[in-house]
């Protein structure tokens, strides 16, 4: 069986910038292994702008984003193999994967780094009353046919959900020729940057209905109307409130879970809240040896923190090849009030090299708010944030000498601040 | 008359709520930015609002129908249905390098269309 140093699953821009930052710190043998035809992940077909204002400090489109990456592979002398699908993975780190050429192949790495994306929640999962007509597609799916393949999903169009890929693909369709009627939100608020509400939706006139959702699909063989309704505060729909739009397509953008089967079926402890694996400073998840970053950690709308996470993952590994795990108990980083999750949701408060940083989103929008991190009743750090939405992942940097007096579990807390 | 403009600022995550007071054209007042970066972009969504516009042209000779392409920079929102009538007409031969220029001086507005992407050619 051959044995790598370490193995990156998954070729986007997580496992690229893992792959990447392994040899650049001296891991030679490494080996990316990628489904697909080509690298860049979800990046070949987020073909609009915004990327990179952070890492490369302008902004460019996702494939010029995994381009750049893809020139660094080369440099690097990165080993990456594409069309091939890793089917498991196993607690003793081999990892049996499949391609047309080699067949069934079984290898085993001394550091795996699980880079895998996410996936996109479907019709399914929202159990939208109605027939099952064509024309009902993931805005994920209808953003590869058109990006990628070259085809239009449709003409007259519907979307639910505010989340990004739903806003970005509004003004997509409306650039090439369909008419998108308008974007539902079933919370009071949209889950999409501020951006994009601006320049997809606001740039075209596309009207945004917050507290509705689509409660039912007509059409026969393809989508032919679509009813959608107010809710109450319980999200349910209220009886009168009946609008209908006559489109041919209805877009689903109802939000990405972390593509975690091969973590779980391996027996690697998964955050319930981010419904990825749990990870400690070093993004090592509960099994020695194993990482993860990216998409496959917890969704992230900004690719500069996938990638500034993958190279922490990368670098965690590396320090792990050459020093073992830490022989400390972890203390838990929990969310309370008010915070949603935080990553890592685990720390060796003493084995902490300089710094450890934490990302952490809160649970609604607040215009000014406090933020806590304590221990016990000890606060290790008080912190008054402004302008504060779920869609955007804040950040908190703590130095190793804050934590070491850290003997228990630590709670962030966000408390809004009212003001008359 | 005056006429009052809402702004969500894209500056940064902080997404400033503006509002700008406009007279004949010009602006009277801009409040609720927090920094210069939000006055700068309220002056010139209120004058001139300009974008980066991304889409794909049609390529051939190539394992893919389709290259990812965008300007080099921002051109005026209200000539963007405009460009994509171009765009959406041309067609361009593989290989294509990394930022090739497609289409020059797109509608004289000084911005270039670029290939977002390099795409090899058939075999
Ligand atoms: C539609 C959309 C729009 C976005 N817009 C922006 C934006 O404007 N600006 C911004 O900064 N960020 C944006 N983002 C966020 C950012 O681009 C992504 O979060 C980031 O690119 C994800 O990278 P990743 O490597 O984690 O996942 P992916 O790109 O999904 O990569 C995962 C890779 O793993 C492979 N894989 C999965 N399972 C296996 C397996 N079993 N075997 C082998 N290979 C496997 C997949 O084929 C894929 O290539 C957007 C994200 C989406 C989805």
């Amino acid at each position: 069986m051959r044995k790598y140093s370490a193995v990156v699953i998954g070729g986007g821009s997580a496992g690229l910038a893992a792959g990447i930052t392994l040899k650049e710190n001296g891991i030679d043998d490494v080996l990316v292994i990628e489904k697909d035809d080509m690298v860049g992940g979800i990046l070949n077909q987020c073909i609009h702008n915004g990327f990179g204002l952070h890492t490369f400090h302008e902004q460019m489109s996702g494939p010029a984003y995994a381009e750049r990456f893809m020139i660094r592979a080369e440099e690097v002398g990165l080993d990456i193999k594409l069309n091939s699908m890793v089917t498991h993975i196993h607690p003793d780190r081999t990892i049996e994967y499949v391609n047309r050429d080699e067949g069934y192949v079984t290898i085993q790495a001394d550091a795996v780094i699980l880079a895998v994306g996410c996936y996109e929640r479907n019709r399914g999962a929202l159990a939208i009353p109605g027939q099952r007509p064509a024309g009902v597609f993931t805005a994920g799916q209808a953003q590869r046919y058109l990006n990628i393949d070259g085809y239009m999903v449709g003409r007259k169009v519907f979307i639910l959900g505010s989340g990004d890929i739903g806003l970005i693909m509004a003004r997509r369709m409306m650039l090439e020729g369909a008419k998108v009627y308008g974007v539902a939100e079933i919370m009071p608020y949209s889950n999409g940057l501020p951006r994009n509400i601006k320049q997809c939706l606001e740039d075209f006139d596309i009207p945004l209905y917050l507290n509705h959702t689509v409660t039912n699909i007509y059409g026969k063989d393809r989508v032919e109307r679509i009813e959608v309704s107010k809710v109450d505060e319980k999200m349910q729909p209220i009886k009168g409130t009946e609008m209908y739009f006559d489109v041919d397509t209805l877009l689903l953008s109802v939000g990405l879970i972390p593509e975690n089967h091969l973590g779980d079926a391996a027996g690697i402890e998964m955050d319930p809240r981010i419904k990825g694996p749990s990870v400690d400073e070093n993004y090592m998840c509960s099994i020695d040896g194993f990482f993860a970053c990216g998409n496959g950690l917890h969704v992230h709308d900004l690719v500069d923190y996938v990638t500034l996470q993958a190279q922490r993952a990368a670098l965690g590994a590396v320090h792990y090849l050459k020093n073992g795990p830490a022989e400390e108990k972890a203390v838990k980083a929990v969310p309370g009030n008010g915070i949603l999750y935080t990553v890592p949701a685990r720390i060796h408060p003493h084995h902490i090299d300089k710094t450890v940083e934490f990302f952490y989103r809160i649970r609604k929008p607040m215009d000014e708010a406090v933020i806590t991190v304590k221990c016990g009743d000890r606060v290790l750090r008080r912190q008054t944030k402004k302008y504060l939405v779920p869609s955007v992942m804040e950040r908190m940097m703590f130095a190793g000498r804050q934590l070491e007096d850290v003997d228990g579990d630590i709670t962030f807390e966000a408390e809004e601040v009212i003001h008359d | 008359m005056t006429e009052t403009k809402q702004l969500t600022c894209v500056g940064c995550p902080a997404g400033c709520r503006i509002t700008i007071e406009m007279e004949g054209g010009e602006i009277l007042s801009i409040a609720g930015n927090t920094c210069d970066v939000g006055e700068q972009y309220a002056r010139q969504e209120a004058i001139m609002p300009m974008r980066i516009l991304t889409s794909t042209v049609k390529v051939t000779d190539c394992p893919y129908r389709v290259l990812p392409v965008t300007t080099d920079r921002e051109i005026p929102l209200k000539m963007i249905d405009q460009a994509m009538e171009i765009i959406r007409t041309t067609v361009v031969k593989a290989p294509v390098s990394f930022e090739q220029v497609i289409i020059e001086n797109l509608l004289d507005t000084g911005a270039n269309v670029i290939a977002s992407r390099s795409l090899p050619a058939l075999h």
